[in-house]
């Protein structure tokens, strides 16, 4: 792994070493060049578009702008960030829709790279946008697939239209005519995954696409993939001309070069990637974010959006007032671990926090979400007036709390404390001192992530 | 050596290929600044990571004016065997009979499909096999093992959908025990190496193992993708962490992915690639062999 885990952390440590000298010579823009070209192809981005980003990078660092720029290492670090973004493209492509129904999605990728999981997140997302859409189970290969995607499919209440190991271009055709009879408005087909250079099954999806016409041909690619995501995606796309891209297995800790590059070869969106094993952890791709992550500037973005999703408005207001007065109860602590709860897997929420992704400092610490249910199970079984004023609980009520909740005193001990240095911390910010490294947004955030 | 003939085939399918950026390049030309520029990009195309590849260029230079080389061709056969070393530093796991192989690895890498290729591999070789399908969290994981298990004519132990993975290894190191078969092969659901309570549980899972199963030698495979990039390097060296992993199971090496990551998972982490996987078919696994696979990036 190196000294750093992260092309963000790579990136930042170049730049330190540049330092804010003024001005920058062309030899040490060559120089950070190259670091960056060997830190992109560490993060999996392809080696032939690492090469034309350095040109179009390093073509615009040596020009004047950079020279004459006061602090040229941010300037350096806005043009690869710009430049990153402009290769992701620019704002999120969405799904299309056919004029004339039943919409059609085609799933098409490698083995093993989630076209399954995906499609039954594909359709519980239709689903909440009020769209009616059903299934089709093109892959005969694999065993148990169609079994699979049946599964799946009860599990997102989805019909799913199969007819068992017959010829798929078949199946797909008349997946379309019962979509029409039954008035179902989108058909996802779920194809057998297949190797980009297995000129047999390369041509039955061909075949598929001439007989159903898809409105979106969905290439799905792993988000770990290295090097060869571009030869996977070229091919797939040259013999299908594939209309967008979902990326999956986000959640894991690739850097997500393999984005970069099948983005950058192809020209074609990715519109949508994968979070987790569930149906609902699925998420719209913005590239601009995507951007960030890959430099290690944490996707503050979605951190904000789920965050408001999660805590209503008026629980929001609701806290803002207490801290207004630095009241800080039990009960709002409880709230913020609820909240902290919905917006998802910690760990995963973590990695958008800039700074805490590939840091060496935080590789070995983990959110721990048995113990903070723990901490809610202590919390809930103390009385209203014990939330309201810790200061009464005493050895007995101690005690009593850890007995109620299933736990040990010691766990309860431990919550008091936090609590009390969390309170500390809500009076230090209402004197407005801070303190606290903590992502650029306004004080609704920041109370919510404190607690690890 | 037919399955070696078959991914070096499938290497060839492409001119983006490794070996045709070698061979052009080592082809004429002369031995400068330049030349170990292209090699270097080349070897970080294959996927082989800067630390590993920093350390065959530094080797390389090092052979290179030791035995006078001047021209470029000469190198290739250097280049060769530095990463053969590489590969066979660490020594492959020893069998004895009755053991356990557990299969781990993140999501969709091919476990299910390797455990059926192991389970027919070793009845040809006049073994007795258990699988224990304790992958309980996929859709359909169990349905998919069924199948392997009738193709290779092995049992099978299994429960519904959503138990507990520990208790169907639990009762699968009983069944095995009382069967006395030879083999038990375990499937485990695909993790992501980051989630701490899924790593957590596999952790459990070969506690329950050693626990039940004292004395028999148990091996840990990861199963990792050949089109994996150097993202494989943590999941095998988180998985080591947690379950000590005694071996590298390299799948759909049949693509145009050269599994470059292993030279690097090799060198960084001593861990060995014990089989590699090339297809769907039932036959496609083979023992790893250095040098069919270096032959098959270089050539």
């Amino acid at each position: 792994m190196g000294l750093f885990s992260s092309l963000g952390e790579k990136l930042k440590h170049i730049f330190s070493k540049m330092g804010n000298r003024g001005k920058l010579t062309e030899l040490e823009i060559k120089n950070a060049m190259r670091e960056i070209r060997v830190a992109l192809l560490e993060a999996d981005v392809n080696f032939t578009v690492v090469k034309d980003f350095i040109a179009k990078v390093s073509e615009k660092a040596v020009g004047q702008e950079i020279l004459q720029s006061l602090t040229p290492s941010q300037q350096v670090i806005k043009i690869v960030n710009d430049e990153l973004t402009a290769l992701m493209g620019g704002a999120a492509a969405k799904l299309e829709v056919s004029s004339k129904p039943p919409t059609v999605i085609m799933m098409c990728g490698l083995q093993g790279a989630g076209k399954t999981t995906m499609c039954g997140k594909l359709s519980r997302y239709l689903i909440k946008q009020g769209k009616k859409p059903m299934m089709a189970a093109c892959d005969i290969y694999r065993p148990a697939a169609i079994n699979q995607l049946k599964v799946v499919g009860r599990a997102v209440n989805t019909e799913v239209f199969e007819k068992g190991t017959q010829n798929p271009v078949k199946t797909a055709k008349e997946a379309i005519e019962y979509a029409k009879s039954r008035n179902y408005d989108t058909v996802i087909i779920d194809t057998a995954g297949r190797l980009h250079i297995n000129d047999e099954l390369m041509k039955e999806l061909e075949n598929i696409k001439k007989e159903v016409q898809p409105t979106e041909i969905l290439l799905t690619v792993d988000a770990m993939t290295g090097q060869d995501a571009v030869a996977v995606a070229t091919e797939f796309d040259k013999r299908l001309n594939v209309t967008g891209v979902v990326l999956t297995k986000l959640d894991g800790d690739t850097r997500g070069g393999a984005a970069l590059s099948i983005r950058a070869v192809t020209g074609k969106p990715i519109k949508f990637c994968g979070i987790g094993e569930k149906p609902d952890e699925f998420e719209q791709f913005h590239p601009d974010r995507m951007a960030s992550r890959i430099l290690g500037m944490g996707d503050v973005l979605t951190l904000i959006e789920r965050a408001q999703s999660a805590v209503s408005e008026e629980e929001m207001e609701k806290m803002e007032k207490r801290l207004r007065e630095a009241k800080f109860t039990l009960d709002d602590f409880l709230v913020q671990f609820e909240s902290l709860g919905k917006m998802g897997d910690l760990t995963e929420l973590m990695g958008m926090i800039p700074g805490m992704q590939g840091n060496k400092n935080m590789k070995n610490v983990e959110v721990d979400e048995a113990r903070i249910a723990r901490f809610k199970a202590i919390i809930k079984s103390m009385t209203a007036k014990e939330r309201e004023h810790p200061d009464i609980i005493k050895a007995s009520r101690r005690k009593r709390i850890a007995a109620g909740s299933g736990t040990t005193i010691q766990e309860v001990n431990q919550l008091l404390k936090q609590y009390e240095q969390t309170k500390g911390m809500v009076k230090s910010m209402k004197g407005g001192k801070g303190g606290m490294k903590m992502p650029v947004m306004n004080t609704k955030q920041k109370t919510k992530y404190r607690y690890r | 050596m037919g399955l070696w003939a078959k991914i070096k085939a499938a290497l060839k399918k492409t001119k983006d290929a490794i070996a045709y950026k070698l061979n052009k390049l080592f082809t004429g030309g002369v031995l400068n600044d330049d030349f170990y520029d292209e090699l270097e990009m080349i070897l970080l195309s294959a996927d082989i990571g800067a630390e590993t590849t920093e350390r065959l260029l530094k080797d390389l230079k090092k052979a290179v004016d030791k035995k006078y080389i001047r021209k470029t061709e000469p190198v290739k056969d250097e280049l060769k065997l530095l990463m053969q070393q590489i590969l066979d530093e660490n020594e492959i796991p020893q069998y004895s009979y009755p053991m356990i192989i557990l299969l781990a690895g993140v999501n969709g890498v091919g476990k299910t499909t390797a455990i059926g290729k192991l389970a027919h591999k070793f009845r040809k070789q006049k073994k007795s096999v258990t699988i224990a399908a304790a992958d309980t969290f996929r859709a359909a994981a169990a349905d998919q093992l069924t199948v392997w298990a009738d193709r290779a004519g092995v049992r099978i132990v299994k429960h519904a959908e959503g138990a507990d993975p520990g208790a169907v290894v639990y009762d699968a190191v009983q069944s095995f025990k009382s069967k006395s078969t030879d083999i038990l092969l375990i499937d485990t659901a695909g993790r992501l190496h980051n989630k701490k309570n899924l790593m957590e549980e596999l952790k459990k899972i070969t506690r329950i193992i050693e626990r039940e199963a004292v004395g028999i030698p148990l091996f840990n495979f990861i199963v990792l993708d050949a089109t994996t990039g150097q993202n494989a390097i943590p999941q095998v060296e988180v998985f080591n962490e947690a379950v000590e992993i005694d071996g590298i199971i390299l799948t759909k090496l049949d693509g145009t992915a050269k599994g470059g990551v292993v030279l690097g998972i090799a060198n960084e982490l001593q861990v060995p690639v014990v089989y590699v996987g090339v297809g769907e078919g039932i036959e496609d696994l083979e023992e790893f062999d250095s040098d069919a696979f270096v032959e098959g990036i270089m050539e």
